[in-house]
């Protein structure tokens, strides 16, 4: 490793512009001429639009246009799709409901956007909003998954009868009854996912601008994934042509999974500046943010396993209900299904697993991908199960894990995925270490000495990165392929250029890409740009989420840049009169093996540009590209450990210690795969005590609307995180790399848990594990 | 927000009039509360009367054991006045709690009791202090002056100047914030002075802050965390909302009852 190559611990590259405010995010674009916009939304869960009268909108000073979801549909605009077909197991396709980017006929959650109001301020554009009158007749509202799919639920959309969208199986319903019956013990829960909201740092926003000279739309906007933005902007929504769309994601202040999904905003804008011809400029407010923002979670699950009298699993059944919200949003018909189902191993060798998910609408803000996405739903599942289990058998809860995992590698579950390697005893291992888990009982008589509790929990999760390959996934159902791109450019004096596919919103790509050229090419950092997120300069790319940014986005970038470095040794080669095979890359100079002839790197380049004296045939200039496809997902692995000391007069947890040993296989910057943890981690504390969305089951008004209500983890909340890492490299990229951006987040909610319920001794509790939920289990 | 007439006071006599010639006038003291609401447009008022530049409002004097703050004083300047640090050192601790360091050093105590928001932490201390309200027309005693949520006694355009108490033997206040807001779910002031003990809770009652008489009788025979132990809080009388049930917050203030006793021995 070289001083800023793989595996070293470089300050990040953006963050002085990130730190001193030099960001540039949609909302810092100005185009002349911009207008801006408000949306017009639904106070009411359920309702019948019977007219909207915008007259007095229209007086209003300031205002351009009022647009509403009738015009919309006079323009031929599209209705919003989900991207992944499920079937349910009688073979039916999906019940998708008509979403159209502006309510038409009728609003189904609080927040529906119905029109659009465009004026010279956004002051003006917010009065005149609320200007706009809607003839709303007000309908039933269900919120609850398992009250909206209940006999005589209120019916959301016309072809989901009952508001089922699918009723979908995997696994052997057959072997695994049998295994339950004939088990010597069965571990059987009931599990609440709790819904959560994202809550990125940055709002959502989108400017859009309609060029009639050109006949010509640019979209600047906050999206994880701008060229499938287009994609799907182009091919379903009939925004424009391909060719005449240009994305364009800044500098994202996060995401989370919230911003992969293509939402009514920035369509409408874009269509709202060609009716207009001003630029059209939305920045969502945090209150919007709240209500429309795609949310995550929100599960309800039995999970029963079967132990033969050894201790050794033999089945597992799980039945789940999943809440999609009042439409189908991007992804959201995978999380539940590929993403969730598919890793209910967990770290365990289990022969026989079925699970039957049935997915719901209901009067709420679509539900999709949050940091995870299917993945912590399946590890809560099985860890509280593996904890409760451990427990009602009497045993240790480290040893029944350890006893019941995975050890011999490529390893078939029953439920799809193929683990292509791990070491899950060395994380366990690590972990229990940097726990001092043998000092627990020494400690928590010390607690109790001061009348608090003390309990202790693991979880040893899995998870699946680097989403791909293209074809499983199509034959899944996904409509994209999940592969990356990269092109790797090296300038005329040598500096170099990559445009990668993969988008940056936090993840730190522009220093840790960076790592790898230096490591590869024995440059420095600051010679090399990393350049994303606009359809205009970078060749089409699958964006970033799923962990897939370094599995898929840097694998890409490896392979580019193994075609840069034959060039660039054909060149040297032929310059220092040698065998290309003698040439190595070194500290920025191209060297022959055991002579004193060197080629600095940047003349290599020069050389390649002035074309005066290169080999026979070859074509002038230095630029490779690759599209990478990889076998399988890599799979991330660690164990979590959580200690809590539980105030009984206030069921105040207070989290004394947490330790995180994560298996990302190779790891570029240590530094920032920490803060990946940390940030990971935060999360998943934050759904385990602190964030839970809730809505008025009868009004269907969102009652955690804010910050007074909905609670954010802030830094007093957390504990000083212990972060271990074990190693093994995956074999199916070419990194060996595994993906550590949502690890924190699958690992931490049940180890939590797990933890709180042991220090009460009442295994029934609900996340968010909030003081006076606590408080209530402790008197149950 | 919606567009409103900004006014800035000079004297209490000024903003009296500026308000009588408002349509639909607010008082700004702190606008820790009115502003977030104004810009979440839930208030709308025609004018905005800033108090916040009228020195008479301002400062906090000590003589004897009888401490004045005036209206316009800050949280952060209670909580790190060295004279109310060493007469009521619970008054200058509460303070220190309230909010964020944005609010300490924006917020009053005026603002705070004039807006009487359940779940706020001087109206508990005034209570239990016996404090005195000065306005600029009379004087009110803390028993009488909050009347409900949000409600005083306060009449329209009527403008507090200051509030003054007798400093106690003893005092603390413990608080159980909401987890989200951190406002009080339930904050107990106890003090303990000439006329005996007082216990000012907030952030739990149904009708605001209150008088805990149980527990003051139960404290003015003995002292004690453990005097309370029989004496009980009334569900029924208690707020219930997403946070906390009316049972958890009848234990809560029990819990911190307790506590604040502990701490004030």
């Amino acid at each position: 490793m070289g001083a800023e190559g793989i595996g070293a611990r470089v300050a990040r590259k953006e963050d002085k512009r990130f730190i001193t405010g030099k960001g540039r995010y949609t909302d810092d674009m100005v185009v002349p001429g911009m207008k801006h916009a408000m949306f017009v939304r639904s106070p009411h869960a359920h309702a019948k639009i019977n007219g909207i009268d915008k007259s007095a909108a229209l007086a209003m000073p300031g205002v351009i246009d009022v647009l509403d979801g009738k015009q919309l549909t006079e323009d031929q605009i599209g209705s919003l799709i989900c991207g992944w077909m499920i079937h349910s197991k009688d073979g039916s396709p999906m019940n998708m409901g008509n979403w159209r980017p502006l309510a038409e006929d009728a609003v189904r959650y609080v927040g529906d956007a119905v029109a659009i109001v465009v004026a010279d301020t956004k002051a003006q554009a917010r009065e005149a909003a609320e200007a706009v009158s809607v003839d709303y007749e007000e309908l039933p509202a269900v919120t609850d998954s398992m009250a909206a799919l209940a006999d005589g639920a209120p019916q959301i959309h016309p072809n989901a009868p009952g508001n089922q969208i699918y009723d979908w199986e995997i696994g052997d319903s057959g072997e695994v009854d049998a295994a339950l019956a004939s088990a010597a013990h069965v571990t059987e829960l009931n599990v609440v996912n709790n819904r959560l909201i994202p809550n990125a740092m940055e709002p959502r926003a989108a400017l859009g601008h309609y060029n009639a000279a050109e006949d010509h739309y640019t979209c600047w906007t906050t999206s994880q994934n701008p060229h499938v933005a287009r994609l799907v902007m182009s091919a379903f929504y009939n925004v424009a042509p391909e060719n005449k769309l240009r994305v364009i994601a800044p500098d994202v202040g996060g995401g989370f999974g919230s911003k992969i999904y293509i939402y009514p905003e920035e369509i409408v804008c874009l269509w709202a500046s060609k009716r207009t011809n001003v630029p059209v400029k939305w920045v969502a407010d945090r209150t919007e943010s709240f209500l429309s923002d795609a949310h995550g979670r929100d599960h309800v699950s039995n999970i029963k396993l079967a132990f033969d009298s050894d201790n050794r699993i033999t089945a597992m059944k799980v039945d789940t209900v999943a809440n999609l919200g009042a439409y189908m949003s991007l992804f959201s018909s995978s999380v539940p299904t590929y993403l969730y189902a598919t890793l209910l191993s967990g770290q365990y060798n289990i022969a026989n697993i079925h699970a039957n998910i049935r997915t719901a609408y209901t009067n709420t803000a679509p539900v999709d991908a949050y940091r995870g996405a299917g993945r912590p739903e399946a590890s809560f599942l099985v860890e509280r199960a593996m904890e409760t289990a451990a427990r009602e058998l009497g045993v240790n809860p480290a040893e029944l894990r350890r006893k019941n995992f995975i050890t011999e590698f490529p390893h078939q579950t029953p439920v799809i995925m193929t683990y292509d390697g791990g070491d899950y005893g060395a994380s366990l291992d690590a972990a229990m270490k940097a726990a001092d888990y043998d000092g627990f009982a020494a400690r928590k008589a010390q607690s109790a000495a001061s009348g608090k509790l003390r309990g202790i929990g693991m979880a040893c999760y899995i998870e699946a990165c680097g989403i791909a390959p293209s074809q499983a996934v199509g034959s899944l159902g996904a409509g994209v392929g999940l592969w990356e791109s990269a092109e790797v450019r090296v300038n005329a004096v040598g500096t170099i250029e990559v445009l990668t596919g993969s988008h940056s919103h936090g993840q730190g790509h522009e220093t840790t890409f960076a790592q790898l050229v230096a490591e590869r090419l024995g440059v420095g950092i600051d010679t090399v740009n990393i350049v994303h997120g606009d359809t205009d300069k970078v060749q089409m790319g699958m964006g970033t989420y799923g962990s897939r940014s370094g599995a898929v986005g840097m694998s890409a970038i490896s392979v580019a840049l193994d075609r840069v470095q034959a060039k660039a040794k054909k060149i040297a080669a032929h310059l220092l009169e040698a065998d290309e095979a003698d040439i190595v890359i070194e500290g920025g100079e191209l060297k022959v093996a055991g002579t004193d002839k060197t080629l600095p790197w940047f003349q290599m380049a020069l050389a390649a540009y002035t074309a005066h004296n290169l080999p026979e045939g070859m074509e002038p200039g230095l630029k490779e590209s690759a599209f990478f496809d990889p076998s399988n997902f890599s799979f991330p692995a660690g164990c979590h450990i959580c200690e809590v000391e539980v105030d009984p007069d206030t069921g105040v947890t207070e989290i004394t210690q947490f330790v995180a040993a994560d298996d990302f296989g190779t790891i570029i910057n240590p530094m920032i795969v920490d803060g990946q943890v940390h940030g990971g981690v935060t999360q998943g504390i934050g759904q385990a005590l602190l964030e839970g969305c809730v809505y008025d089951p009868g009004s269907g008004q969102l009652l955690t609307a804010s910050y007074m209500d909905y609670t954010m983890p802030r830094a007093d909340d957390l504990p000083s995180f212990t972060v271990e890492t074990t190693k093994t490299e995956s074999p199916s990229n070419p990194l060996g790399l595994k993906g550590c951006g949502e690890a924190g987040a699958i690992g931490s909610p049940p180890a939590v848990i797990n933890a709180i319920t042991d220090a009460i001794g009442n295994n029934d509790l609900a996340m968010p594990a909030t003081p006076q939920t606590v408080w209530s289990a402790m008197k149950a | 927000m919606y567009k409103t007439n900004y006014h800035r006071a000079s004297s209490v006599e000024e903003a009296t009039s500026l308000m009588a010639g408002a349509d639909d006038g607010k008082l700004l003291a702190g606008g820790q509360t009115l502003i977030p609401t104004m810009k979440q447009r839930l208030a709308a008022p025609s004018d905005v009367v800033d108090l916040r530049h009228i020195a008479d409002l301002k400062g906090i004097s000590v003589a004897g054991n009888q401490v004045t703050i005036g209206a316009g004083t800050t949280h952060a300047d209670v909580a790190n006045s060295a004279e109310v640090r060493s007469v009521c050192p619970a008054l200058a601790d509460l303070a220190s709690h309230i909010g964020d360091p944005h609010v300490r050093n924006m917020g009053t105590i005026g603002g705070s009791i004039a807006n009487n928001d359940p779940a706020a932490d001087y109206p508990a201390a005034m209570v239990a202090l016996n404090a005195t309200v000065h306005t600029n027309s009379r004087q009110i005693g803390a028993a009488d002056f909050f009347t409900g949520l949000f409600e005083t006694a306060l009449n329209d355009g009527e403008i507090i100047t200051a509030v003054t108490f007798d400093a106690p033997e003893k005092a603390a206040y413990q608080k159980f914030p909401n987890p989200a807001s951190r406002y009080a779910m339930a904050g107990v002031f106890v003090a303990k002075g000439g006329g005996g003990v007082s216990v000012g809770v907030t952030g739990a009652g149904s009708d605001g802050v209150y008088r805990a008489s149980d527990m003051e009788a139960a404290l003015n025979t003995n002292f004690s965390s453990d005097a309370l132990d029989g004496t009980s809080v009334d569900p029924a009388d208690m707020l219930s909302d997403l946070h906390g049930s009316a049972e958890y917050r009848a234990n809560l203030v029990k819990v911190m009852a307790r506590r604040a006793v502990a701490a004030a021995s």
